[in-house]
């Protein structure tokens, strides 16, 4: 039996995962490691709603250059709509229009952003006050109550706006803070009593940048314009902190609605990014010879569903990882894969939130498992048993954590659930079976094999090359036919085999 | 230097491995079974069943096969199905590790006597049988079928080597060659049963003549059975070459190349077939402090086709090896 073909296929696809890799780094001069100084941000808005059967007009917000970021290029995809941008003195607009639509509508507008701390955002205008709200009684009593409150205890707008914020929204809320809330949104009554001091404000929106996420939606900040350095001062709605976040892009900056949907219904719009590191002009190139036959890669694809490979192209180097402490190390976990399940899960809820919950949900769904394993049920039914188990775990353990104010906790929802109701289920047998020291040794394992998977995946320069050089999934793919041939010892070998060594005389 | 010492202590180098010859996990997975063991057969011994039924086509010695009980509505019939029986053994046919395997060593009236003496009701065995077919002790828990057997009684040689349990012989065999063999002692600390990893004594056994090798329990080396206390030098298995060929004819009988083979001593019956297992473990190294590829390597040189008493003259001649148990009691004061 020749080896030959083996050998050869592996040889080709190291070759050819080489050559795509140097290939890419050629024409599009992506660097090999990540680097900060040439961030570039792909957002991508995707506009839904229902149209009524007629004429459509959809507004939609654009975001401008800004202190920190500036716009590269931008994109639009909108089958069949008339498509005209608008700029004025509030920021730019687009406006979709088509005479006749019906049905689910989808609508995209993306942009590249270049990260560059010396980006500046064009001199703005000091808006209008708003006209004096009128209030009712007994609001009026209570409004000038809240203002002069935060008035006498701050020095200028910005400490103003900072404890008029804390008043509405924080530990300071009072008796009278409570009632105007049950008038108006919190943002919008604190804009109302800022304009009421003669302060101008605005609610504006912005996008979070996070890496790989999809469907986000905007948030509200508060700006609040300061006469002395005649320039805005942005506000969390939330805290009163003042300062604009590195990762907060300023979407609507004019006061405005962000999306204006005429003749149609439902609208909402979400948003997905990426982030690359690649020179500016490469950015710009890369995406204008995009529309060509040969660029047959996922980076042509939407960024919704880049984002969702940029994970799914690090699933290999878990099962690499796996492969190799098994086949090299010897380590046993329960469940082949699962460990990598797991990893991908420590992704989302960050590395010791993870450990923890992870050790908490298959402690307490032992404790349970245990007691049904007397109530002898079929395989199915108790697996099925467990996984609700699970479901009520994390449920409870979710609540717990918000009310004790720890908003980690929360993120335990990532858990795959199966995957953790097989893993419980597995162990338990393991356990009636084999006692309590197999179940160590193997959920040690598993929790062993998830840490390192986990550490190599979560790697900012494994995360690059595996997203932009497809090449190396070839090489990944090499690598662990070659493992699948080995057939030397493990690591742990050496340790059990140890006592037949010990009579010879060395 | 001192942690240097503790590393070399417990672990010993690939070249040192290499030299005995012992063959490791991924080695034994891709070059044995991978190559020699086609997975299309592998049912034939996963299945305790078909094992026994297959074992009886080919004239190979098994325990009898009272009974079977593939149903839940057929267990109303057990009772007419152990009429008659002194002592039988009850087994799932795709139970692992000695799970769910219940012994009944005499019949009294209405009663069921286990070995330690408790007494069970036929309702408590129609029970036992439900559990069986449910997948209480199948791999999986899928569905199975409960297999009764008649009851072993094994030979009064090795009554002093055995706590509780029925010690058994594992003897690997490799493209119908015996290669190696051990004898699996249960103990107090295994808890009744044959399994190395939970503190079974195992004993590595000459091919040539049946005569024990060496002691090991949790992998080091052991001159006496802990229970018993008796001298495991003086430990031989009878029967040996009826033995051998019995374990030899079962590459003819499944065609897995890389097979490894549990045999019982029977007082009446001789050696019998009691199961077999096709990814047989790599302990039965530490049992003849020897590593299994130099055997390996010649059996691959050896020509297709051999008869199976050809075969087994074959590595009685070539793997013959003198005890270590009865020399090394005056050098093992020195080693300690």
């Amino acid at each position: 039996m020749s080896r030959l073909p083996f050998y050869f296929i592996v040889g080709l696809l190291l070759v050819a995962g080489t050559a795509m890799s140097v290939q890419r780094h050629l024409q599009f001069e992506i660097p090999w490691l990540p680097g900060k100084q040439q961030e570039v941000w792909e957002v991508e808005a995707m506009i839904n709603f229902n149209a009524q059967n007629g004429p459509v007009e959809v507004n939609f917000a654009l975001p401008s250059h800004q202190q920190g970021f500036r716009i590269l290029t931008e994109n639009t995809a909108s089958s069949g709509y008339g498509l005209a941008y608008q700029v004025n003195e509030l920021g730019r607009r687009a406006q979709w229009s088509i005479r006749q639509a019906n049905g689910s509508q989808q609508l995209y507008y993306s942009a590249q952003i270049l990260v560059s701390p010396d980006a500046r955002a064009p001199q703005q205008l000091p808006p209008e006050l708003p006209t004096v709200t009128v209030w009712e009684r007994p609001y009026d009593t209570a409004a000038s109550e809240v203002i002069e409150r935060a008035w006498s205890r701050s020095a200028n707008n910005a400490s103003f706006a900072r404890e008029l914020i804390r008043d509405v929204n924080g530990e300071q809320q009072g008796e009278n803070a409570r009632l105007l809330l049950t008038q108006f949104e919190p943002g919008e009554l604190i804009v109302r009593l800022l304009g009421q001091a003669d302060v101008k404000a605005r609610i504006i929106s912005g996008l979070l940048l996070e890496d790989g996420r999809r469907r986000q939606t905007l948030t509200d900040w508060i700006q609040v314009y300061s006469e002395n350095d005649k320039q805005w001062w942005l506000f969390d709605p939330e805290t009163g902190e003042q300062g604009k976040p590195d990762n907060l892009l300023l979407w609507e900056t004019g006061g405005q609605a962000v999306l204006e949907v005429l003749g149609g219904s439902n609208s909402r719009v979400t948003f997905s990014m990426l982030t690359h590191s690649q020179p500016a002009s490469a950015a710009v190139r890369n995406h204008l010879s995009e529309d060509t036959l040969l660029n047959f890669s996922i980076h042509s694809l939407p960024l919704e569903e880049q984002a969702l490979f940029q994970t799914i192209l690090l699933i290999p180097i878990g099962a690499l990882m796996v492969v190799f402490l098994r086949v090299l190390v010897g380590i046993k976990t329960s469940g082949t894969f699962m460990p990598v399940l797991i990893a991908l899960a420590f992704i989302q809820t960050t590395l010791l939130t993870g450990l923890i919950g992870f050790l908490l949900i298959v402690a307490v769904g032992l404790v349970i498992r245990n007691y049904l394993s007397y109530l002898n049920l079929l395989l199915v039914a108790r697996v099925s048993a467990v996984i609700i188990t699970v479901i009520a775990i994390i449920s409870i353990f979710s609540v717990v954590a918000y009310r004790m104010g720890l908003n980690a906790g929360l993120t335990i929802t990532f858990f795959p659930m199966i995957i953790l109701a097989w893993t419980i289920e597995r162990m338990s047998i393991l356990w009636e079976e084999e006692g309590p020291k197999q179940v160590l040794i193997q959920g040690g394992g598993s929790l062993i094999t998830a840490v390192l998977a986990f550490l190599a995946m979560n790697n900012p320069i494994v995360r690059h090359i595996t997203f932009n050089f497809l090449g190396v999934q070839l090489i990944l793919m090499a690598l662990i036919l070659l493992l699948g041939n080995y057939t030397g010892y493990r690591l742990l070998e050496l340790r059990r085999f140890k006592p037949i060594t010990d009579d010879e005389p060395s | 230097m001192g942690i240097l010492n503790q590393l070399t202590l417990q672990w010993t180098s690939p070249s040192r491995l290499r030299d005995k010859g012992i063959i490791g996990m991924n080695r034994r997975n891709i070059r044995y079974i991978g190559r020699y063991n086609n997975r299309r057969l592998y049912p034939l011994v996963d299945d305790k069943l078909k094992t026994k039924l297959l074992a009886q086509s080919h004239g190979v010695t098994s325990p009898a096969l009272i009974g079977t009980v593939e149903t839940q509505f057929g267990i109303k019939r057990l009772g007419a199905i152990l009429q008659g029986y002194g002592g039988f053994v009850v087994k799932p046919a795709k139970g692992s590790g000695g799970k769910g395997i219940l012994v009944i060593v005499q019949c009294d009236g209405h009663a069921f006597i286990k070995p330690s003496g408790a007494r069970l009701s036929l309702v408590d065995i129609e029970r036992h049988v439900s559990n069986i077919l449910s997948g209480l002790y199948s791999l999986g828990g899928s569905p199975d079928v409960a297999v009764i057997e008649t009851l072993i009684n094994f030979d009064e040689s090795l009554l002093a080597y055995t706590y509780e349990g029925v010690p058994d012989i594992r003897v690997i065999i490799f493209k119908g060659y015996p290669v190696m063999a051990m004898m699996r002692l249960s103990t107090a600390a295994s808890d009744g049963k044959a399994n190395l990893h939970q503190g079974a004594v195992g004993v590595g056994l000459d091919i040539a003549s049946g005569y024990a090798l060496r002691g090991v329990q949790f992998d080091r080396p052991c001159q006496r059975h802990p229970d018993t206390d008796h001298d495991l030098a003086g430990l031989k298995v009878l029967h040996w070459p009826t033995l051998l060929n019995l374990a030899a004819s079962c590459y003819e009988m499944t065609g897995l190349g890389y097979l490894g083979t549990d045999m019982v001593l029977d007082r009446d019956h001789g050696p019998m077939l009691l199961e077999l297992n096709a990814r047989p473990g790599l302990a039965i190294q530490m049992t003849n402090g020897e590593g299994l590829r130099p055997r390996l390597d010649l059996i691959e040189r050896q020509p297709e086709g051999v008869e199976p008493e050809a075969r087994v003259a074959f590595a009685q001649h070539h793997f013959a090896r003198r005890s270590e148990l009865v020399s090394s009691t005056d050098t093992l004061g020195v080693n300690t």
